[in-house]
This record gives C-alpha cells, structure tokens and sequence, in this order.
C-alpha cells in the first residue's frame, strides 16, 4: 500500500508492539506529529515539558519493562535537548529509539533554521545511527534499528528523518518483527573448562553482577549459580535487583560507596566471577589493587569489555543468561561454609545503616519510603547523596525495578525516567527519590506527570546543598563550598502545587509517614514531598577517589576525623 | 593497562561505503584515545564495500581492544591486521624538490626507481612507490635538495598468497 513517509513511521512503531511514546512537537516534524493525530487511537503520545524529559522517559520506560523505548523531536534544539538523555542511556545500555526529524533535504548542509547535524552529534553516544532522506527507506531504518537497539548489547539508536521523506510517498508493506535472540555464547568448551576449574578450585568465591544480568534476565540463573558454588553476591549499582537485597548471600553494593562487607570480601576472595558488569573506575577503585588475592573471570556480552579497565584471568564472551545456564549445568555443588560465616559475621560487625548522628536520617527516610511503597515499588533516583542513600538502603528485591544513571551520572534524570515507569506501570507504586539540586533541574516534568494522572512520588532530600559534591569539597578541598551552597528561594511546596502536583514538607519521621501513605493512595496525581534534612550527612563508606576499595571510609567524627 | 610496548600495526577494514562512515572509525580513534598514524580509504571491488587501512601504534592489549571496538560499529564487515611479512603494502609519494642540483636527484631517483612527473625551471615534482621504509629512506635522501612540497597517501595493502579476498574474509569471520 502506497503511504506518506510520515505514516510509514508510525505504521513500524506499531509493527515493533510500541504503545506509548514520549516527545515534543516542532516545525521539522510536523508531519510526523500529524500522523500521530490519526493513529492516537493505537500510540499514546506523551507531551513532555522538555524534551530532555521525553529522552529519560523513554528510558525509564525501557529500563523497567525490557522493551525498547521510544522518543520523539523536532530538529535542530529538539534534537539537541535529546542528546542528554541518549547518553544517560548509551552509558547503561538501555535501548532506546531516538526520532528526530531534521529539515528538507534541499536545505541540508545550508545552516537552515533549525538545522543541527544530530547524526554527527550523536555518534559517539549511540550505538548506531541513521540519516533518512527518502521515504521508502524508513520502513527497512526503523526495522533495522529495532533490531540494532535490543540486539547484544543493548543501547540507543537514533534515527532522522528529513521533512522531504516524512512527506513524500512509498510503497508500504506490513512484516512481522524478526524475533531477537540474545540467548546467545561466544565463548566455546574451552573457556567454560578453564573458568569451571577455577570455580571448582576456589574456597573463597565472590559474585558481582551487573547490569548485564538484568539486561538478559537471568536473575533466576545468578541466585542458581549462588546456591551451587556456594558464594557470596555483591551488586554494581546497576546491577541491584538482579539478587534479591535481603538474601543472606547479598554483601550490599559494590564500589566507591559500597559495604565495607563487600570491601571485604573484594579483599579476601580468591575468585572474583563478574558477571556482566564493566569494572567500572566506580566499582574498581584502583585498579592495581582491586581483588589483589583474587583470580578474575569475567562474563560480558561485549568483548570489548574483557580487558579493558581490569586484566582478567578468565572470561566467557556471550549473553549472562546462557552463559549462567551452562555454569549451572555444569558445575558440582560445592560448599564453603567458612568463607559464608565470615560473610555472615561481617554483615553483623558492619551493617548497612547511616553512620553519623541526625534525628531525620537518609536510612530512616529511605527505609520508611521502602515499608510503604512495598517490593513491586519501581525506584528511580537521580544522582548524587540520595541516590547512594538510595542504592544503599532501599533493598531492592527484583530487576528493573531500580532506575538510576549508573554510568553517566545524568542530574535531572529522576523526573523523566520516573514519568516513564509510571506510565509503562500505571498501576505500581512508582517513587523517585532525589535531591534539590537534581530536581531542580527538570522539575518542570511534575506538570507532564500531572496532566497525563500519573502518580508518581517525588521525594525530594532536600539538605540546601549539593551534598555529594559539598562531601569532596568537605573532605578534600579544605570545606571551600564554592557553589554548592544553594540557598534558593524556591518554595517546593508552592511550585510543585503550581505544577499540578499534590506536595507536602516533611522535617520528622512522623510528618514523612504521614505523608508517604497520602501520596501512596493517590493514584491520579504526582505528589512531591520535600524532605527537610541535615546538610552535613554524609554518604559513607567511600573509597578516596584513586585509593583501594579495600580500606574505605566508614565514619567521620564530628571533629571531621575519618574513620576507616 | 599499557603492560608492553606500541608497535606498529596495520589494519584492514572492510566498511559500508556511505556517508559519515570515515566520521564513525576516526571518532572512535580520537574518543577511546587511540592513536592514527595514517588512514587510507577507497572503493573495492564490490561498490557497496570501502576498504579502509589504518596504522595504527599500540601496545598489545590496545590493539586487541581497537579490535574490538571498531567490530561494534554496524558499519564495519569486516577487520583484519596485515602482518608485515604476509602482506603486500605500498605508500605512494609526491615531492617537489629544488631542482638546483637536478643531476643528482636523478641519479637517485634512478636507484629508487622514482619517476619525474612535472618538470619547471626551479623545481622538480617526483613520485615513488613502495614499502614505508622505502618512501622513508627516498624522502631522507631528498632533504638535501630543499623539499618544497610533500605529500604521502598513507599505507594500504592486500594479504599475500593464492586465497582471494571473499575467501580470506569467509576464513576470517
């Protein structure tokens, strides 16, 4: 059937299953816009604030449901609003579809208005891009970038369309989506005998996973893998959900905030089995002395990951799940019950709670958002103290249920990625847990969340400061606060009430009770509720950037004497 | 994570000829902070497909993870290293040289079998071809003469041997 370019677009959308997409109109893409007019009733177009927005709802749309996510501009500053968002999912594998639609082609290359080359500035945080200037190539683009986006590795794929191709006519025929099989191994006998030798050699054994684990959905295969070596687990902060937080066998997280349990185990193992998690400079520390008594193998999909920021003495090159399935099968079961009870009486001499002293501390505020939001709760975080606080304290028991910029460390990511949780769950309990100065910066999306009902929870740790990095001005740089003391006027109250939020101010354990169960029950509005907390907290342990992760910080005295 | 020595390598890169695949492959380079020593790039047999030749210096591991990296890219087919001694590569030059002493610079163009392809009163433009060290040693001599002008292709290369290129590229993947 003969079709305009336009409706090709959202004809693919609708062969590759997408429901909702996230975007913001303008004059490049008009066309395409006016398509989704005549297919509202198949696509639900959410209307973002800021197309910064549309990039990080999308990916939290993908993050918490495995699907790819999809998000929509305008050229020129639509386009470039964007690239924040693409690169918060470049750096955490997520697969998103970025559409942009970019100026007739005749305009192309002439500075026209509105004109940015996205394709040129996107390259080094897309997985792959594309350049559109005809409409009979937009069917076979999209199918491909669908592929390209949720196949090994996953990541975003951006495509632009000139408005030429958006208009223009081709012949459109219907196919059925390629299935996508990542169930996949690289790796022959041969690696899997030299990495079941280990294992089957080592007394002490520790498992760190990643977000690999998540990604291909092995959770079921990692706890099997626990229970047949018998070791403990320790999570990279993209990784948590992938085992379950209150499991014995969990360490805590892993990294410059990580336990000191898994400080220690990090130290004392003999065989470190990563699996599907990238050593990032976060979760390594030093490199040089990153599990020094410990062999390493490393499980990835990508091999350009082995070897890259660590040498490993083993690896397996394909998809965690398939990777973990064969472990399984083959592996005996083993038994160290003295390296579990040391872990088990490190956990007890070293638990994961606030150090320093506070009436209104992060663990009890974290832990009450946690009692009350329940284990189906989807937790977003921005980046910063809170997100620590967060990634430390909430217990997260399944994947995709916690959504963080892990790589990029992206500030205002929480908002957007929340809006797009909620809207793929509409039913769950979605809470984004950030800071003032986080939520300062795409607060605007509470009025998305208010105008399309979706109930989500802003919890704003609000300490007038940038706390983690007041926390390196504290201690390394002397207490110079330069710009980090925010003393802003904002009343959180009044301006998220504006937005068409509910919101309340909470300065005790009673008052965020209080308010945490309101904004529970409320299912057709987002609710703020801004966290009035101690501007000295801090997030601990923590390793010194470039220092070993074996001797973190643990306490700082009041007298600002670090404890280690 | 630089545990031994750069060396020299040559790699030769199947890609997608269309527009912005030169941008993807150098950008890559400069992002991951791998070095280019010198790229070269033009159609093959096959339209579709550019073969690209890049030189590159780095250590061991460097060199296995450009590797790696540069397979990632959807635009890339295909990637092979040219081993010095099962490879055949050849740089092109072109210098212009005073041509003051012009008896001399024949004589040495005529050992190096380099040819004389624009001839003016001041100056002489020769063009040689050969292996790098070849071109290397042909430019030292011609410092000499005053080089007014210089230009290298950058290496490029094919695999010795009876194999055709489809077969090679079947046995690499």
């Amino acid at each position: 059937m003969i079709k305009n370019g336009a409706d090709i677009v959202l004809e693919c959308l609708l062969e590759q299953g997408v429901d909702t997409v996230f975007g913001y109109p303008g004059g490049a893409i008009l066309n395409v816009y006016d398509a989704f007019y005549k297919y509202s009733d198949k696509i639900r177009h959410i209307l973002t604030s800021h197309e910064q927005g549309a990039a990080h709802a999308a990916d939290g749309y993908a993050r918490s449901t495995g699907k790819v996510g999809v998000c929509v501009a305008t050229s020129g500053p639509g386009a470039t609003n964007l690239v924040t968002g693409i690169a918060t999912a470049y750096m955490d594998s997520v697969p998103i579809i970025a559409i942009t639609c970019n100026v007739a082609n005749s305009l192309l290359g002439k500075d026209s208005f509105q004109e940015v080359d996205i394709v040129g500035i996107t390259m080094p945080v897309t997985k792959h891009n594309f350049l559109v200037k005809s409409a009979e190539d937009i069917a076979p683009v999209f199918r491909k970038a669908f592929k390209i986006a949720a196949s090994g590795r996953p990541g975003p794929v951006l495509i632009d369309i000139t408005k030429d191709a958006t208009a223009g006519e081709a012949e459109y025929i219907k196919e059925i989506p390629e299935r996508i099989d990542n169930y996949k191994l690289e790796s022959g006998v041969k690696d899997f005998d030299k990495v079941i030798d280990m294992i089957n050699k080592s007394e002490r054994p520790l498992i760190m996973a990643g977000g690999g684990v998540i990604a291909s959905g092995a959770s079921k295969e990692l706890k099997k893998l626990q229970e047949t070596v018998d070791a403990p687990v320790t999570l990279a902060t993209m990784g948590l959900g992938a085992f379950p937080a209150s499991d014995p066998a969990f360490t805590g997280l892993i990294g410059m905030h990580g336990s000191k349990t898994t400080s220690l185990a990090v130290k004392n193992c003999d065989l470190l089995i990563n699996i599907g998690s990238r050593f990032s400079d976060r979760v390594i520390c030093d490199p040089d002395t990153f599990a020094r008594n410990a062999k390493i193998v490393h499980i990835d999909v990508d091999k350009a990951e082995i070897n890259k920021n660590i040498f490993v003495d083993a690896k397996i090159i394909g998809d965690a799940r398939a990777a973990l399935d064969e472990l399984n099968k083959r592996l005996r079961r083993k038994e160290h019950p003295d390296w579990m009870k040391q872990i088990a009486e490190w956990k007890n001499e070293y638990p994961v709670k606030y150090s320093g002293e506070g009436a209104f501390k992060p663990d009890d505020i974290i832990n009450e958002i946690r009692r009350q939001a329940g284990d189906d709760a989807y937790l977003v975080t921005d980046v910063g103290q809170h997100q620590m606080w967060a990634a430390q304290f909430f217990g997260v028991e399944k994947p995709r249920h916690f959504l963080s910029s892990g790589g990029l460390g992206t500030m205002g990511y929480g908002v957007g990625a929340a809006i797009g949780a909620q809207a793929a769950h509409p039913d769950s309990v979605v809470v984004n847990i950030s800071g003032d100065g986080c939520f300062h910066m795409n607060l605007q999306e509470l009025s998305t969340a208010a105008t399309q009902k979706l109930p989500i929870i802003d919890v704003v740790m609000n300490n007038n400061v940038l706390g983690m990095v007041r926390q390196w001005q504290k201690l390394f740089y002397g207490e110079r606060f330069s710009s980090t003391t925010l003393n802003k006027p904002t009343d959180y109250e009044m301006v998220a009430k504006g937005l068409g939020a509910n919101a309340f101010t909470v300065t005790n354990m009673d008052e965020l009770r209080s308010a945490v169960s309101k904004a529970v029950a409320n299912r057709t509005q987002p609710t703020v509720i801004n966290c009035l907390i101690d501007q000295d907290y801090n997030v601990l342990p923590m390793v010194p950037g470039g220092e070993s992760i074996e001797e973190p910080i643990i306490e700082i005295t009041p007298d600002g004497k670090e404890v280690r | 994570m630089s545990a031994n020595k750069a060396k020299m390598h040559v790699l030769s890169i199947h890609v997608e000829n269309h527009a912005g695949v030169l941008s993807r492959i150098a950008g890559l380079f400069s992002r991951r902070m791998y070095n280019i020593d010198s790229l070269s790039v033009g159609e093959t047999e096959d339209p579709k497909i550019s073969r690209m030749t890049i030189v590159t210096k780095a250590d061991d591991n460097t060199f296995h993870q450009i590797q790696n990296q540069l397979a990632k890219l959807e635009d890339v087919k295909h990637i092979c290293e040219l081993k010095k001694d099962q490879s055949v590569l050849r740089e092109h030059v072109l210098i212009k040289v005073n041509a003051k002493d012009s008896t001399a610079i024949m004589q040495i163009c005529q050992i190096f079998r380099a040819n004389v392809v624009d001839v003016s009163k001041k100056l002489l433009t020769l063009e040689l071809t050969g292996g790098p060290s070849k071109i290397n040693a042909f430019i030292d001599l011609m410092e000499q003469f005053e080089i007014e002008g210089l230009v290298r292709t950058g290496l490029t290369g094919l695999k010795r041997g009876s194999t055709t290129e489809a077969e090679a590229n079947m046995q690499e993947k």
